[in-house]
């Protein structure tokens, strides 16, 4: 068992791949000699030179499409962005280049690339700096997307992501860079399209990603209080949708309750019920309810961002709600 | 392959012959589009021949091409064979793209055509991309990045400019200049319409061609492709073309007379350009240019034919090429 911070686990993922694949670099807005906006890509310019840890300008439709033609002509990139809003600059190479050529071109251009970097809100930097893309990116058939919780999901799940022939999302969060936590097994690989079960429960299940599982982790510490025991599903990877794993434990709570960081209209949590009821309706017991952002642009004053984000005495209410207690 | 000279007639008779093929080939398209058997957007290369043709024989065949929509003549001169081509556009399972692209996305990478891209200008970063990958594996590769004016103005090509200058990429960039953005004349969407200095402020030297002249194409083009080869970084010529059909088969041309189309296909077309100075330079006779003629309505018409009678994709394929799984296979 070692402890290690989600900021190192993603580090030590890269360097892994890049040690064992000539073909990955690692391109982006300060991802070199500022050694990342937010310290993930530290001491990676040292081993592996300026060939392959490459600082952009200020350029995201244009670094973006560069890589994605970079993975078209056989190499593996992983693209940094400073944060996922600024993603939004380079939203036609995503989906109309990225996703859709490999279908296009009928199965003759593959894209391996990784699109990283933090998404969601953080702290006190108001709306334009504050979102989660979710559900837009798992909104298309051609991406996969993956946003980690823990260390071992950043380390096992970017190590993947790299491996994989598609183009993958991969929305990390900028609070959860300093986060610590075990890690059992360092050389983990995971599974991408694997949820994976935080804490076991009986009466509810909760089903969140990224930063809501703490949430969700907290509010199932309160519930135990009062004898309410949750269920905790980290779903690690938004698109595919790992059903499989949320029917099973409904089999056993009948209770559903879904997390997520971004708007509820067409969201994540909409996605996971409407799935739920596709494959285990005749599990629930209570209807689903879901525990989203305020339906607002994020707010900068303290109280208001707040009041915006999902709480954990918010998901508690709505596990009281579930279960009729 | 190194490039032959310019003055070898077997070049210049490879050079009417191609044109030749695209010309007849994209009025087939027309018929065919009228006809109803090829639907959606379809946007023709009738005029402009010589550009495609006089670049593609500069540069070799592991080399690379990538363009937007108009890319069935680059996807011609690649040697994507004519009956794949056709079969796309008719949209059948035997299309070089399985009938899932259609007319503006066909590719062809073991041939090193990239495609075939819908968004005006997305190709340029693209280029720019597979001209990192061919510098980053140390091949001594380039890369022919084709757009057209109108895409001249989109943000990323200037984004694109900047990067492969900075890193001296081994990109050639080609600006198509046939004069109209679909229906906006050059004068009208263009502060400077001397596009061939637009690479200027990132440091890529650019030059103007006349793109009607395939000969001129190809020597500008062997210089151009010598010198980013060598390494000496990116580079951009404007060729100045002219298409003589609207820009997709929807638009009916009320922005320019019939008298401005008539006259550039009386003094500048490119096929006849080529065919004067065949027959007075006494190379060849026309017999054996009419020999060619017949050869290329042959090969258009066996194209035709396949792309009517070739199967429509099997339903199945609906959902496959949407994911790979980790042997690369359909997941």
């Amino acid at each position: 068992m070692v402890e290690m911070t989600v900021r190192q686990a993603l580090r030590d993922a890269m360097a892994e791949e890049m040690r064992r694949d000539e073909r990955v670099f690692l391109i982006g807005e300060e991802v070199a000699e500022y050694q990342g906006a937010y310290k993930v890509s530290q001491g990676l310019l040292e081993e592996f030179g300026a060939g392959r840890v490459i600082d952009t300008p200020i350029t995201e439709h244009g670094f973006a499409g560069l890589a994605i033609g970079a993975a078209m002509a056989g190499l593996r990139p992983i693209n940094e962005f400073m944060t996922f809003n600024f993603a939004m600059q380079a939203m036609d190479q995503i989906i109309n280049s990225a996703a859709k050529t490999l279908y296009m071109s009928g199965g003759k251009v593959e894209c391996p690339i990784v699109l990283r970097g933090p998404n969601g809100a953080a702290a006190r930097v108001a709306a334009q700096h504050s979102q989660d893309f979710a559900s837009w990116f798992g909104h298309v058939p051609g991406l996969k997307v993956i946003a980690p919780w823990s260390a071992t999901d950043a380390k096992g799940l970017l190590k993947a992501a790299v491996r994989d022939p598609n183009p993958v999302i991969f929305l990390e969060n900028e609070i959860l860079y300093g986060a610590s936590f075990d890690v059992s097994d360092v050389d983990v690989v995971l599974e991408i399209g694997k949820a994976t079960i935080e804490r076991s429960g009986r009466d509810v299940t909760i089903v969140g990603y990224s930063i809501t599982v703490s949430r969700a982790l907290e509010a199932a510490s309160m519930l135990a209080e009062d004898g309410v025991e949750a269920e905790v599903i980290n779903l690690r990877t938004i698109r595919p949708l790992d059903v499989t794993t949320i029917v099973a434990s409904l089999a056993r709570t009948n209770r559903l309750v879904v997390v997520e960081e971004g708007w509820s209209f067409a969201g994540v949590g909409a996605e996971v019920i409407a799935a739920v009821c596709d494959g285990g309706f005749d599990h629930l017991d209570a209807p689903p309810a879901r525990v989203s952002a305020a339906d607002a642009p994020l707010p900068y004053a303290a109280s208001l961002e707040q009041a915006a984000l999902p709480r954990a005495d918010q998901i508690v209410r709505a596990v009281r709600d579930v279960c009729y207690v | 392959m190194d490039a032959v000279p310019a003055d070898d007639t077997a070049l210049l008779v490879d050079f009417y012959r191609t044109m030749l093929l695209v010309r007849r080939f994209e009025e087939k398209v027309g018929q065919m589009y009228g006809m109803g058997l090829i639907g959606g957007f379809c946007h023709l290369y009738i005029g402009q021949e010589a550009v495609v043709v006089g670049m593609d024989a500069a540069i070799r065949a592991d080399d690379a091409v990538i363009t937007s929509y108009r890319c069935h003549a680059h996807a011609l001169v690649r040697g994507v064979p004519p009956a794949a081509i056709m079969a796309e556009l008719t949209g059948r399972g035997t299309g070089i793209s399985k009938g899932k692209g259609g007319s503006m996305h066909m590719f062809d990478i073991a041939r090193g055509f990239y495609g075939g891209h819908g968004i005006v200008g997305a190709q340029v970063p693209l280029g720019a991309g597979i001209a990192f990958a061919q510098k980053y594996q140390k091949r001594d590769n380039v890369t022919l990045v084709f757009f057209g004016e109108g895409a001249a103005n989109q943000g990323q090509v200037y984004e694109t400019f900047n990067m492969a200058s900075l890193w001296s990429l081994p990109a050639i960039f080609v600006i198509e200049n046939n004069q109209y953005a679909m229906g906006t004349a050059i004068g009208r969407a263009k502060a400077g319409t001397e596009l061939c200095h637009r690479g200027e402020a990132f440091g890529i030297r650019g030059i103007q061609v006349d793109g009607m002249d395939v000969v001129a194409v190809h020597e500008a083009s062997r210089e151009l492709v010598a010198r980013v080869r060598d390494g000496e970084g990116p580079m951009l010529v404007e060729m100045q073309t002219y298409r003589y059909r609207g820009h997709s088969m929807s638009d009916p041309v009320k922005y320019r007379t019939r008298d401005e189309v008539q006259k550039v296909r009386e003094r500048q077309d490119p096929i006849e350009q080529l065919r004067v100075r065949l027959i007075e330079g006494g190379a060849v006779d026309d017999a054996a240019l009419k020999a060619i003629d017949r050869d290329v309505k042959k090969t258009v018409a066996e194209a035709a034919e396949h792309a009517q009678t070739s199967p429509e994709p099997d339903i199945s394929e609906l959902m496959t090429d949407i994911m790979l799984d980790a042997a690369g296979r359909n997941a």
